[in-house]
């Protein structure tokens, strides 16, 4: 007869090996499945040199505090990826980093700020990121993300070197105005990580988003163009740089109110900018190509919020005219 | 006696009960308000939701009949003090005056100069109720009371001949049975609680070692919580400095880990080395290994911390933070302990294993394999590291503070209430489903993760599982204090315990139910999870914590604390963590809710505001809380300091 309650060692004994033989079955063999089966996606490639020290600059500061890396499979992870993340999205960013570090935690468990799956997709452009990593709140008003300005050095303009790379802080934000904030390797090579961070397209069929709860309380709006709210996609996709104000930043990010592309009667050049970016003039940021990442539909959806808001009047686009510009373009490029 | 008394208390207050619903409601007004109207009536419908909405309310209930208890506990002695006016209620305040104090009234009585008052005024410099009768009985203008006294004079002269019972046996309290005695009731604002003024008969070297760990957490308590309430200020001012090792990043983990291994664990080991000498009446097996962990265990958190703040740490998974070397040092403290722990147990002197060592002793070992299953690399690479890592986070909860703190509790909580625990087999009940869920569910942190979806499934289905543990655990300890409930008003210990009574309930069924798919639907991500873990860690543990201490601490040195600081600690920690709570709670699901309707992410930041701020407003109660804590040790451990042995009690020290 057991009896566990006179004797300490059958029940010390007990509930070690039980407990251990649980976390066995729980634990440690699917884990170890998850490592050994798991392989990459056919288009995924390793992270570069500077790609991995930039990761190890996101994981020392604590970026996965905030900051998920994971679209799950319900609807609303929808905004975050084209797809749910696979097992296989995290072969080479979760290795053990060295001898003293394992396997970064990257999916993280809270989304203070945005999941960034595809934030290198969704928001490409390095100059963004710098000032965005100096102080969030200069091109986002009301974020909370903490500033880095450890990874940048203040140089009087004499000493920048050619190579340096500049970063176009508004004068407000930096304590001596006659100083010049250059980048740092460190926060160089952080942003080529979060530039690196895009959803592979798998090459395979998977398992869609789950449609949430079927009930009409959390219905998507339709694709139909009429119904976009082009506010909303304005916010999402231009306010990161361009403002919600529409102001954007000086000597960053050109204002988009009274812009007289913005607001011309002839739309063809406003739209062929937000389908192929555009980088012409030195004293602002590089525009990234938006034209894979929005359909027809939600593109005039933002021209017409553009044209008509701050104080803009234009008439307005249709689907079709994007359609049009984008066939143009498509065919100069052929 | 007193049952009577607390069951007429409680009939009292459930007839309020609807007023508290009341006020619960119209607390979470703007809450159900929003889900009204943004997103269709059916959300409510959730059984999920109800249950937390159910759950917010009891913790508002009780919070309300605690206040009701302490509230009538007070009325009650201004009504005393009213009857003093009468001069039927001063006649029965007699029989608690001396003699000589009799005496005294009459004489002054006789005194002609004495003018006797119609309407009695108390001055001020009287504190009890027995001075106020003695000022009553010689002021009041009625005759007959004259007789009384001298009635009772004559009463108290009466001496026994000593014959009464057939023996001329001397009346002694040979065994030490009368504990204290007391008719001093001095405070003017607030309910006396009962005094231990009696020392507990420990090894100076066991009291030592308890009062060094107890010392040790206390310190990592106010530095850990500091750098908590400071993390959460920069919400609301992410501007408020820019240096690198104070950013939030790292801070973070410096606050979890400081609170995980420096406060909660340090103070239960301490406790814990209490427990199972006493528990299996043996002396501590060695006193040196437990110096010797307590040197480990600070030095890995003290390591740990200028690590994180460098920007050293482990990979930024919860709680296994503090890089390898740093948290070995760690568990060989905990190795050290566990031994010391079993081989006490090994040596005692009863025959059966009380129950509380069961759970300390497990306790230990599991989170040793714990920590060696989570810090070993060979299954952690790609996802095979978040499986671990939801594991591992769970079961840092769940199998090292929640089975430790449950075992301190089976001692505490019984010994303060100086009754047994209600049932020994619902503890042990408790204790095995404790293994066998707990252990299973750490995945439920990944739900609708690229995770295999059958460890998701048994995570949730598991989760409900809890309810096992959970409710054995809560009926015995709330069937234990049956009866007994008049006593929370009169004790300083108590209200802690029952605060983490409470919340053991409300906290882990809250985590229940948690884990369903449409709750993670909503509340994922959020800061309902930061609520849910402060719930947890502070409402469970440290309330536990500090109810032990608080029994143990005073009795140990042989000197009271003062009542009305813990008091004023009791209700800054428990308000505070309303109110933390409840605004993370409430901004975690408008969060959530945004996120499903699809609105801009900036917009779920920016209605987050009020409640970090609230959240801020919380903390920092939560943390002078923690001063006055601290300054109430600290009271009592000088009483320490400057004592010394009488040759009495070193005799008794060696009959240990």
């Amino acid at each position: 007869m057991l009896n566990l309650s006179k004797n300490h060692a059958l029940l010390t004994f007990t509930a070690f090996i039980v407990f251990f033989g649980l976390s066995t079955v729980i634990a440690i063999f699917p884990a170890l499945d998850m490592q050994n089966s798991v392989q990459p996606l056919s288009k995924a490639v390793d992270l570069s040199p500077e790609e991995r020290a930039g990761l190890n600059i996101y994981i020392a500061e604590g970026c996965v505090a905030c900051h998920t890396q994971q679209v799950r499979n319900i609807e609303m992870d929808k905004v975050w990826g084209d797809r749910p993340s696979l097992a296989s999205d995290y072969y080479y960013s979760k290795k053990r980093m060295d001898v003293w570090r394992q396997s970064p935690s990257l999916l993280g468990s809270e989304r203070t700020g945005p999941d960034l799956t595809n934030v290198g997709k969704r928001q490409p452009s390095q100059d963004w990121h710098l000032i965005h990593l100096y102080n969030p709140r200069i091109v986002v008003e009301q974020s909370v993300m903490a500033p880095y300005p450890w990874l940048f050095e203040l140089k009087s303009p004499s000493e920048v070197e050619p190579t340096d790379v500049k970063v176009n802080v508004p004068k407000k934000f930096l304590k001596n105005a006659s100083l010049v904030v250059v980048a740092k390797d460190e926060a160089l090579n952080l942003v080529k990580y979060i530039q690196s961070l895009k959803q592979v397209d798998p090459s395979f069929a998977i398992p869609d988003f789950i449609p949430s709860s079927g009930t009409d309380a959390f219905a998507e709006t339709t694709p139909d163009g009429q119904a976009l709210d082009g506010k909303s996609l304005y916010i999402q996709n231009c306010a990161a740089c361009h403002q919600p104000s529409g102001e954007g930043l000086a000597g960053a990010f050109p204002t988009l109110k009274n812009s007289p592309i913005v607001i011309d009667e002839d739309y063809d050049f406003m739209v062929r900018i937000i389908i192929q970016g555009y980088d012409a003039r030195d004293e602002y940021g590089v525009m990234p190509p938006l034209g894979d990442q929005l359909n027809d539909s939600e593109i005039a959806a933002i021209v017409n919020y553009e044209r008509n808001s701050w104080g803009n009047e234009a008439a307005r686009v249709s689907t079709e005219d994007v359609k049009r510009i984008r066939d143009f373009v498509n065919a100069l490029n052929q | 006696m007193f049952s009577g008394k607390g069951m007429f208390h409680f009939i009292k207050i459930s007839c309020t009960t609807p007023k508290v619903l009341i006020f619960a409601l119209f607390f979470l007004h703007p809450f159900t308000s929003v889900i009204a109207q943004e997103s269709n009536k059916n959300i409510l419908e959730q059984p999920g939701i109800i249950g937390t909405i159910v759950l917010g309310a009891m913790i508002l209930i009780i919070a309300t009949l605690i206040a009701i208890i302490r509230a009538s506990t007070y009325l009650k002695k201004i009504k005393e003090t009213n009857s003093l006016k009468s001069p039927e209620g001063l006649r029965q305040q007699i029989v608690n005056l001396e003699a000589d104090k009799i005496a005294h009234i009459l004489e002054e009585r006789t005194r002609s100069e004495k003018m006797p008052q119609k309407n009695i005024k108390f001055p001020k410099f009287l504190a009890n109720v027995k001075e106020k009768a003695a000022y009553a009985l010689i002021h009041i203008d009625e005759s007959s009371i004259n007789d009384y006294l001298q009635q009772r004079l004559t009463n108290l002269g009466y001496e026994l001949s000593g014959q009464e019972l057939g023996s001329n046996a001397e009346v002694l309290d040979k065994r030490g049975l009368v504990v204290s005695q007391s008719q001093d009731v001095s405070s003017p604002i607030y309910d006396d609680k009962q005094r231990s003024d009696y020392k507990i008969v420990a090894d100076p070297a066991l009291a030592k070692i308890v009062i060094s760990y107890i010392a040790a957490s206390t310190f990592w308590l106010l530095f850990g919580t500091f750098i908590g309430l400071y993390v959460g200020i920069k919400f609301v001012a992410p501007d408020i400095e820019s240096l690198s090792f104070l950013s939030f990043g790292r801070l973070r983990p410096v606050h979890t880990n400081a609170v995980f291994w420096g406060w909660s664990s340090l103070a239960m080991i301490g406790l814990g080395y209490f427990v199972v000498t006493r528990t299996s009446n043996a002396k501590i097996y060695n006193v040196r290994w437990a110096w010797i962990a307590l040197a480990l265990m600070n030095l890995s958190v003290i390591l740990g911390t200028i690590f994180l703040m460098a920007g050293i740490n482990n990979g930024g998974g919860e709680y296994r933070e503090y890089i390898w070397p740093v948290i070995s040092l760690f568990a060989i403290g905990l190795f050290i302990t566990f031994l010391n722990f079993y081989k006490t147990v090994a040596n005692r002197k009863t025959e059966d294993i009380y129950i509380s060592n069961w759970y300390i002793l497990a306790g230990c070992i599991w989170t040793l394999v714990l920590v060696t299953i989570g810090y070993l690399p060979f299954y952690q690479e790609g996802l095979g590291e978040t499986i671990i890592q939801g594991y591992y986070m769970h079961q840092g909860v769940g199998m090292w503070f929640m089975t430790f703190t449950l075992g301190l509790v089976y001692y505490f909580l019984p010994s303060s209430l100086n009754k047994p625990i209600y049932s020994y087999s619902l503890g042990i009940l408790a204790f095995w489903t404790q293994m066998l869920f707990y252990t299973l569910i750490g995945t439920h942190h990944f739900v609708f993760s690229p995770i295999p979806w059958w460890l998701q499934t048994v995570a949730i289905v598991f989760s409900i599982g809890m309810f096992i543990p959970v409710l054995a655990g809560t009926t015995n300890f709330l069937l234990t204090m049956r009866g007994s409930f008049s006593q929370i008003g009169r004790s300083y210990v108590l209200p802690f315990m029952l605060v983490g009574v409470l919340f053991y309930f409300i906290g882990s069924t809250q985590g229940s139910f948690q884990a369903f798919r449409f709750t993670n639907f909503v509340w994922h991500f959020t800061d309902f999870n930061v609520a849910h873990s402060h719930i947890t860690m502070y409402g469970i543990i440290s309330f536990f914590l500090w109810g032990c201490i608080y029994a143990l601490v005073p009795k140990l040195i042989g000197r009271e604390p003062n009542q009305l600081l813990v008091g004023v600690h009791f209700w800054l920690s428990f308000l505070g963590l309303i109110v933390y709570t409840f605004s993370l709670m409430i901004g975690g699901t408008e969060r959530g809710l945004s996120w499903i309707e699809g609105a801009p992410f900036i917009e779920s930041v920016s209605l987050m505001f009020p409640y970090w701020l609230w959240r801020a407003i919380g903390g920092t109660f939560m943390f002078f809380g923690h001063i006055f804590f601290w300054y109430n040790l600290h009271l009592v451990y000088r009483g320490w300091r400057t004592s010394t042995i009488t040759p009495k009690e070193k005799r008794d020290v060696e009959l240990v």
